[in-house]
């Protein structure tokens, strides 16, 4: 083969490879994530044992924790009515507070509780380039 | 002195629209004057946002909290260090920061090539000075540090706890060191794209400066990942979190670059490639610096003040498409001057890594800009998880690992299969004998694991080869001792030596993330005082509680509640560890003074033993839920006993009173949480990242007595040149 | 105040028009030949680290120093 053909054909190659490569992730990606949600969403509209990626505050007061079950409601980040029941066993992290937004992967369980995935908890670093009001 | 802060601002601001307009008029008409004035304006730029700096840290050591920004980041109690520190820790004062830093490193390049690149030095300063108006119009009309307020408070808010760890005040002047030490090298791949000039002169003077970005946005990358490790209460150093992804992939670029330039200075090619690299890693900076505040992406990090996004967007959109255009509109001068002559070359090679690379940084692109994709796609948010940014950036990870160990063996060119066998005959027997041992060992379970030490052992082989074999050529020239070989022929070739080093930090690095992640064991227990947990090869056992007030300058600062571990190993005591939660109380006046404590701030203080094979990691969870009733209990007995009491005299019953229940929690405290983990051959890790960050100072340092060198080359050249004739 | 000497200090040294046009010129060359005498160098120290076989070595050799006296002429054209 000369040069040139040998060139054309790495080129192809290496393409394919990529395209593959691309594919593969995008394939991944949508069957591997999982949907981001609000409390008012999650509320209407989960489906029993998928998962979920929920958004939203913790609500005042609802916060209740048994050794290292922790029962709260998450309510919509800008306020609002819609609340829902997550339970999370574990360690949360240490920003953790009511109020505080934060984000967990719930899945529906049998109960009507939304069951947080372990190590899946994050809460937001308050407030760092907004006004504090802690 | 406010007003003095926005005068400064506007200053900078129209110092730099005067020099853009200078740079390019200057660079049209191809007067000298005009460009050397727009030089100096960035020199002036450089002065003025010093100033001002200089200003925002007087006012916070001096406590003006009459300025807004002071009463919201600091406090008269915060300790010094981190008065000086919370400057940056706002949203303005990072802005000012990002374009302090960047006039100062603009002002540096621009002073050393001062005499050079005439032709492609105005557009790369009217590019820098975009970048800084762009700053300083936002500071001056949008976020400005120099905000009053009507009426001073008596005391600032004080710096968030968690801020408040050494690593985590240098992280983000390291990481803004290394975006904006990046925009030097993307404005003078502008302005060489703009003049077509884009050559071997253009790659000298920007090497230096790519390769210092890369390394000090490294740098802060790491910091970040040890602060999480060392300070944060979840033991982990990377979660593939939107703003951790955000500034690895500049990196990523980053390090392409820098191995593809190589390629450009050699053999010619590659240049459209570089060219887009260069822009592509310029954006991918000004998109990190804008996806920490923007608040488009759920993120542990992302602070959003939504403002700023659209001013941002709009110079990103305007950056992306300028770049592709100019790449377009020259790409008649972009052509190689060579092809890749065989597969078996360094030049594959180094094409390979460029292609894992981008690879690399295509897959963290996507996972974190994927909730954005798909809701376009689908109209629905969804987000994909560490599991699978995993999956594929291991497998690419350990290509990359190879290719480095391949690459500064094999020959430039065309290597042959003979050659090949002996340059690689040791290297290959190191990593087969790592592997065979993995297997004995019973290792193979974690397939990446394994296959990354015997990887690492190859690379490292390698690059001991390459020193054994550079020594006995540099003593066959010079018959020096084998020490003073060493160091002359590292002397005399740092960029090569130097990334050999860095190729070892990084193999290690790389062995310490992989063994640390898949031979970790991790338990969360919940105990009472005497009672045990084992995890991993470890017994851990709860001795008691520790309560302890901590005093601030004026007041209580926190309570820490903590336990005294004791862990064994074989029966034989190992270490004591102390981890602690610390409570800051909030200054929410509704509550009570001692409720105040548990609903401000908390911090971890985690308990760790770090060795050489492996790190004990815990932290503790007092239950604070279970002294919810004491608090409200003590919190209204305070209440009603210290009626028509003097502050003073109720500060004191309230001292009292405190001290009580935190030496009742010593006594009887309630069963509390505990995370325990035990991660082989973290220290790895960090061992090899000094050892790559020192790899990179040798590539960076400048060669001693190059100038004479040059003359010396080129009286030998000659030399050559009538050989030949003769 | 700091103002009016801060905005003087970026200063017109007076429009030099005649510009030595060889100058951009010259230093392309001599980065140009400065990298080929890296180049050049790091091809010896490959051969010697045994990454090069002889015969490739001479070939290459001989070729980049050709390329560098290339460059050599035409600096010297420019003077």
């Amino acid at each position: 083969m000369d040069p040139a053909r040998k060139r054309t054909v790495r080129l192809v190659v290496a393409l394919s490879a990529a395209v593959l490569l691309a594919v593969a992730l995008a394939y991944t990606s949508f069957s591997a994530s999982s949907e981001a949600t609000t409390p008012a969403k999650l509320a209407s509209a989960a489906r029993p044992g998928e998962s979920y990626q929920l958004t939203g505050r913790v609500q005042k007061g609802s916060y209740d924790r048994r050794g290292s079950v922790h029962e709260f409601r998450v309510t919509e980040r800008a306020g609002g009515t819609a609340s829902v029941p997550v339970r999370y066993e574990g360690s949360v992290p240490d920003p953790f507070r009511e109020g505080r937004e934060v984000i967990v992967t719930v899945r529906k369980g049998a109960d009507g509780t939304f069951v947080g995935e372990e190590g899946s908890l994050i809460t937001k670093c308050p407030s760092k380039f907004t006004k504090s009001d802690t | 002195m406010p007003t003095l802060g926005r005068a400064l601002i506007l200053l900078a601001l129209a110092v730099a629209l005067y020099g853009i307009v200078a740079a390019l008029v200057g660079a049209r008409t191809g007067r000298r004057d005009l460009v050397d004035s727009a030089r100096r304006a960035v020199y002036a730029l450089a002065a003025l946002t010093t100033g001002a700096f200089v200003l925002l840290e007087l006012a916070f050591l001096r406590d003006d909290f009459g300025w807004e920004i002071v009463a919201s980041h600091s406090s008269s109690t915060t300790p010094l260090f981190y008065k000086f520190t919370a400057v940056w820790s706002s949203q303005e004062g990072s802005l000012l920061l990002w374009v302090w830093l960047l006039s100062l490193w603009s002002s540096l390049a621009l002073f050393l090539t001062r005499r050079r690149l005439r032709d492609v030095v105005p557009y790369a300063t009217a590019v820098l000075l975009g970048f800084g108006a762009f700053f300083a119009a936002l500071l001056a009309f949008l976020e400005s540090p120099f905000t009053v307020l009507a009426a001073a408070p008596s005391d600032g808010v004080g710096l968030n706890p968690l801020l408040r760890h050494p690593s985590m005040m240098i992280h983000p002047p390291m990481l803004y060191s290394g975006y904006t030490l990046f925009a030097v090298p993307f404005a003078f791949a502008v302005g060489a794209l703009a003049r077509r000039r884009v050559d071997a002169d253009w790659i000298a003077a920007t090497r230096r400066f790519a390769l210092a970005a890369w390394l000090l946005l490294g740098t802060g990358i790491l910091l970040g990942a040890r602060w999480s490790y060392a300070e944060l209460g979840w033991g982990g150093y990377w979660a593939w979190d939107p703003v951790e992804n955000a500034s690895l992939l500049p990196w990523l670029t980053g390090t392409a670059f820098l191995h593809s330039i190589m390629l450009q200075e050699k053999r010619g090619m590659l240049k459209v490639w570089n060219a887009s690299l260069i822009l592509a890693t310029g954006t991918l900076c000004v998109l990190g610096t804008f996806l920490v505040r923007s608040g488009i992406l759920d993120s542990i990090h992302a602070f959003g003040a939504s403002t700023l996004g659209v001013p941002f967007v709009t110079l990103i959109a305007v950056i992306i498409a300028g770049s592709i255009a100019l790449v377009v509109s020259r790409r008649d001068a972009l052509r190689s001057e060579h092809r890749l002559d065989s597969m078996l070359s360094r030049e594959a090679v180094f094409v390979a890594n460029n292609v894992v690379l981008v690879g690399l940084a295509f897959v963290v692109f996507w996972g974190t800009f994927f909730p954005l994709i798909a809701e376009a796609l689908t109209g629905e948010r969804k987000s994909v998880g560490p599991p699978w940014f995993d999956r594929y950036t291991v497998p690419l990870a350990l290509v990359l690992t190879l290719l480095s160990g391949v690459g500064p063996v094999i020959a430039w060119r065309r290597a042959t299969w003979r050659n090949a066998r002996r340059a690689f005959a040791l290297p290959v027997a190191a990593g087969a004998a790592t592997a065979v041992a993995c297997a004995g060992f019973g290792l193979t379970e974690h397939a990446g694991a394994a296959i990354m030490f015997a990887l690492a052992a190859f690379v490292a082989a390698t690059v001991g080869q390459e020193l054994w074999r550079g020594v006995g050529a540099r003593r066959a020239m010079s018959g020096e001792a084998v020490p003073s070989a060493l160091v002359s022929l590292v002397r005399r070739n740092r960029r090569r030596y130097g990334g050999y080093t860095v190729h070892l930090g990084i193999a290690v690095l790389f062995v310490g993330i992989a063994a640390s992640s898949a031979f970790q064991d991790e338990r969360e227990v919940r105990l009472s005082p005497g009672q045990s947990a084992s995890v991993g090869a470890y017994d851990v056992r709860y001795v008691r509680s520790t309560g302890e007030i901590s005093l601030g300058d004026a007041w209580i600062e926190k309570i820490d509640f903590g336990a005294v571990l004791e862990v064994r190993r074989d029966g034989r005591l190992v270490e004591t560890l102390r981890p602690e939660r610390g409570f800051y109380p909030s200054r929410d006046q509704r509550l009570g003074p001692l409720g105040q404590f548990f609903e401000g701030e908390a911090t971890s203080e985690v308990g760790l033993k770090a060795g050489f094979w492996r790190d004990v990691w815990t932290a503790v969870q007092p239950d604070t839920q279970a002294l919810q009733p004491i608090v409200e209990r003590a919190d209204a007995g305070f209440a009603k006993a210290t009626e028509g009491l003097t502050a003073e005299q109720r500060a004191g019953v309230l001292g009292l009173t405190l001290n009580q229940f935190v030496a009742r929690y010593r006594e009887d405290p309630p069963p509390a949480t505990f995370r325990l983990i035990v991660s082989p051959m973290v220290a790895w890790m960090w061992i090899g990242a000094l050892i790559a960050i020192s790899g990179g100072l040798i590539a960076l340092w400048p060669a001693p007595d190059a100038a004479r060198r040059r003359a010396t080359a080129r009286a030998a050249a000659r030399v050559a040149q009538d050989l030949g004739r003769a | 105040m700091l103002v009016v000497w801060l905005v003087g200090s970026p200063l017109r040294a007076g429009p030099q028009a005649a510009e030595d046009t060889h100058a951009a010129e010259r230093q392309r060359l001599e980065a140009a030949r400065d990298a080929k005498y890296r180049e050049i160098r790091e091809l010896e120290l490959d051969h010697r680290t045994g990454k090069l076989s002889d015969e490739d070595f001479r070939a290459l050799d001989r070729q980049l120093r050709a390329e560098a006296v290339a460059i050599l002429r035409e600096l010297d054209a420019l003077a």
